[in-house]
C-alpha cells in the first residue's frame, strides 16, 4: 500500500516535490531563461507547435521549469493557455505576406525567385562539434560580428521578403487544379469540442498541434506502406508572417484600420501527391493532389508530415488507418497522450479489487 | 512576468461554457454532452474532467471534499484538493456530510449523500459502447438510436466465457431508461448508490471532452439478466481490521510481519468517523 496509506500522502508528496527541486539545482548551476531562449530554438519552436501558444518567452520558463522535457513543458504551456480570454481574432492571414527566410521546392530546381537554403541542419554533417564544449563568449560575438558585416555587403543580391508560391506557377501550367479561396469562419477545437466527421479547419488543427513525433511517426506509416502515395514537396517555407486584428473600437473591418500586433515565425509546407484521375473511354490521367501543413516555428519534418496526413484524412481510404480520422486526430495530442499513459500510475486498488472479485468469481465456476 | 490566476482557475467565460455544458447534461440524464475541455494544471486522465466540473461550480460559499479510489490522503486526491483550495481559497473537509461538493474517483462515499450536495466523478472513458465500437462517429450514432445491443452482447458473452458477468468495475448502467451509461469505473458495489440518489451526480470525461449526468432521483438500472442477475463484489463475513466495519467496500490487504490477507475499509473517512463516534460513545 505504498502510496495511498490511509494518512500521509499530503507529506509524501510535498517531499517529493522538493526532491524534483532538488534534481533541477543539484548540479549547482541555474540555466537563466534568457540563454533557453537564446539557445534552445528548436526545443522551444518544438513546444509552441504542440502548446499552439506563440510566446518565446513563456516556452523559455516552461522548458526551465520542465528540465528541457518537452512533454512537460507542453503541458505547463497549455494549461496556461486555458486560463487567457480569447479577446480578439487576428484578421485572415495570407502565407504570400511571409517574409520568407528559406524556401526550397523538391519539384522544381529552377522555381521563380529561385531557391533560398536559408539556416537548415540538413547540409550539416552529423559529428559532434568538440570545440563547443569550450566556446567563447568573445569568440562568439566575433563571429558574429564578420557575419552581420558579410551578409549586409551581400544584402543587395539576396532574396528576403516576399516571394511568389511555387503552386501558383503549377497553377498557371494547369497541372494543379485551381481551387477557391475558403474564407467561411474556422470552427476551432478549443472553443468547442471536436466531433466527427470534421470539417478541414479542425482537422488542421488538431495536426498542427500535435505532438511532433506522433504526427512523424503516423506521416511516415503513411508513406512507408499504410497510405499508398507517394508525395513530392512542392514547397517548404519559413518566415515571419505579420499579424493584423481589426481595430477593437469600430466595426469598420477595414484594411487600413486594423492593428499589426507582431509576427509570428512558421513554417508552410505544400506537398505535392499524383493521383489517377479516371476520364472518359478509360482513359486516365495524372494530376496534382495538394497536402497542406503548417506549424509554429522551424518544424519542418513536423510540417511536412501534417501536410500528407491532411491530405490521408481528406481521402479517408478505409483500407488504412493513417486515413481513419479518429484514429489519427484522437490520438497525436502531445498533452491527452501523456496524460492518460502517465495515469496508469495512479493507484487503481479499487477498480483492481472489483477485477480480482470478477476473476475470483470465475474461478469459483469452474 | 508575473501573473495570477482567477479564482477557480479559469476565467469567467470558460465556468459559464462549462456549466451550460453541465445544465444540458442534467436535462438529458445519461447523455453524454461534448464540451471543450481545457487543458489543465494537472494531467489528463488524472481527473481533469472532474476537475473542470468543480472548478466551474465551486463559489465561496462551498465546502469541498476530494477522495481518490476512497482515500482522501491518496496522492492525487491531495493533489486536485491542493489546487482547488489554492486557486479558490474555500474550506475542505474529509468529512463526507459536511461537504458541498464531492470529487471523487472510482468510489461513491459510503455515508449516504443528502439532498443539495453534489458528487463530481472523475471518467476514464465516458463511452460505453466503446470497447465494442472504436469509432466515436457509429457509437454517438448507437446512442441515438438506443441501439443497445453491443452491450448486451458484451454481458452475455462474458457470461458464455467465464459463466458470469465479468466487468469488474464501470459496469454499465441504464439512465431514466433511456441511455446506457459508463458509471465510470466505481466498483459494481457502488452502481445501486446511484439510483434515485438524493444528491446530483455529474460525471465529467476532460481527454474525452464530455459531461454527462444523473439529476437526484433519477431511476438507474445496472445491466443484467432475469437468469443472471447484477451481482455486487461480495465481503461477506469481512471485516475491516481498524474499525471492525461490515457490508462496505473492502482493501484487501497483506500483512508485512505475518504475511496474513486482511480487510480494510476502502473509504477511509467512513472508516475514521466510524471510530470517532464509537470512541466518543
Amino acid at each position: 500500500m505504498a502510496y495511498v496509506a490511509v494518512k500521509g500522502g499530503t507529506i509524501a508528496i510535498e517531499e517529493s516535490i522538493k526532491r524534483l527541486k532538488y534534481e533541477r539545482l543539484r548540479k549547482r548551476e541555474i540555466l537563466s531563461v534568457k540563454e533557453i531562449e537564446a539557445g534552445m530554438r528548436g526545443l522551444i519552436d518544438q513546444v509552441m507547435s504542440e502548446s499552439s501558444l506563440y510566446s518565446e518567452e513563456l516556452a523559455a520558463i516552461s522548458i526551465k521549469q520542465g528540465e528541457g522535457n518537452p512533454e512537460e513543458s507542453v503541458f505547463l504551456l497549455r494549461a496556461y493557455r486555458s486560463t487567457l480570454p480569447r479577446k480578439h481574432y487576428s484578421r485572415v492571414v495570407n502565407s504570400e505576406d511571409m517574409i520568407v527566410e528559406r524556401r526550397i521546392s523538391a519539384s522544381f530546381k529552377d522555381i521563380p525567385g529561385g531557391q533560398t537554403l536559408g539556416s537548415s541542419y540538413d547540409y550539416t554533417h552529423r559529428l559532434i562539434d568538440f570545440d563547443l564544449i569550450n566556446e567563447k563568449i568573445e569568440d562568439a560575438l566575433e563571429w558574429l560580428e564578420r557575419f552581420e558585416m558579410e551578409t549586409d555587403e551581400k544584402k543587395d543580391n539576396v532574396h528576403g521578403g516576399k516571394m511568389p508560391k511555387v503552386l501558383d506557377y503549377l497553377r498557371s501550367e494547369g497541372l494543379v487544379l485551381d481551387c477557391r479561396e475558403n474564407n467561411k469562419e474556422p470552427k476551432d477545437v478549443t472553443k468547442k469540442s471536436i466531433e466527427f466527421p470534421t470539417e478541414r479547419s479542425e482537422r488542421l488543427q488538431v495536426l498542427t498541434r500535435g505532438q511532433t513525433g506522433s504526427v512523424t511517426t503516423l506521416g511516415y506509416a503513411a508513406l512507408r506502406g499504410y497510405g499508398a502515395l507517394h508525395p513530392t514537396v512542392g514547397e517548404l517555407r519559413i518566415g515571419n508572417l505579420p499579424i493584423y486584428v481589426d481595430n477593437p473600437l469600430n466595426d469598420s473591418k477595414d484594411d487600413e484600420d486594423s492593428f499589426y500586433i507582431g509576427e509570428i515565425r512558421v513554417t508552410e509546407v505544400e506537398t505535392l501527391i499524383p493521383i489517377p484521375i479516371e476520364k472518359e473511354r478509360g482513359k486516365t490521367e495524372l494530376e496534382f493532389e495538394i497536402g497542406y501543413g503548417m506549424c509554429y516555428g522551424q518544424n519542418e519534418t513536423k510540417a511536412i508530415a501534417m501536410s500528407i496526413l491532411d491530405y490521408c484524412l481528406e481521402t479517408g481510404n478505409p483500407k488504412y488507418s493513417t486515413h481513419d480520422e479518429e484514429f489519427v486526430l484522437l490520438h497525436i495530442d502531445s498533452v491527452e497522450a501523456t496524460g492518460f499513459i502517465s495515469h496508469l500510475k495512479l493507484p487503481h486498488y479499487v477498480t483492481f479489487q472489483s477485477k480480482l472479485d470478477s476473476v475470483r468469481k470465475t474461478k469459483k465456476g469452474e | 512576468m508575473t501573473t495570477r490566476y482567477n479564482f477557480a482557475f479559469f476565467d469567467e467565460g470558460s465556468k459559464r461554457e462549462i456549466r451550460r455544458a453541465t445544465l444540458k447534461a442534467i436535462a438529458i440524464p445519461g447523455y453524454q454532452v461534448p464540451f471543450a475541455s481545457r487543458e489543465m494544471p494537472i494531467a489528463r486522465g488524472w481527473g481533469t474532467g472532474g476537475l473542470q466540473l468543480t472548478l466551474s461550480l465551486v463559489g465561496k460559499e462551498d465546502v469541498i471534499k476530494i477522495i481518490d479510489q476512497g482515500s482522501d490522503e491518496s496522492v492525487n486526491a491531495v493533489n486536485i484538493k491542493k489546487l482547488v483550495t489554492k486557486t479558490t481559497g474555500i474550506q475542505e473537509t474529509h468529512n463526507t456530510t459536511e461537504a458541498t461538493i464531492i470529487q471523487s474517483r472510482h468510489r461513491i462515499p459510503e455515508i449516504p449523500l443528502k439532498e443539495g450536495q453534489i458528487l463530481v466523478l472523475q471518467v476514464p472513458i465516458p463511452e460505453p459502447l466503446r470497447y465494442v465500437e472504436p469509432s466515436e462517429y457509429i457509437t454517438k450514432r448507437l446512442h441515438a438510436d438506443k441501439e443497445y445491443s453491443g452491450a448486451w452482447l458484451m454481458l452475455f458473452e462474458q457470461i458464455m466465457k467465464y459463466g458470469n458477468m465479468s466487468t469488474g468495475a464501470d459496469h454499465p448502467v441504464s439512465v431514466n431508461e433511456r441511455y446506457v451509461m459508463a458509471p465510470s469505473p466505481i466498483p459494481r458495489f457502488d452502481n445501486g448508490k446511484m439510483n434515485s440518489s438524493n444528491a446530483l451526480i455529474l460525471l465529467g470525461a476532460g481527454r474525452e471532452k464530455k459531461i454527462y449526468a444523473i439529476p437526484p432521483y433519477t431511476k438507474v438500472v445496472s445491466l443484467a439478466f432475469e437468469d443472471y442477475p447484477f451481482e455486487v463484489e461480495s465481503f461477506e463475513d469481512k471485516r475491516c481490521r481498524i474499525c471492525g466495519g461490515k457490508a462496505v467496500f473492502m482493501d484487501e490487504l497483506i500483512d508485512e510481519k505475518t504475511g496474513e490477507k486482511y480487510y480494510q475499509c476502502n473509504d477511509s473517512s467512513y472508516c475514521l468517523e466510524k471510530l470517532k463516534s464509537e470512541l466518543s460513545a
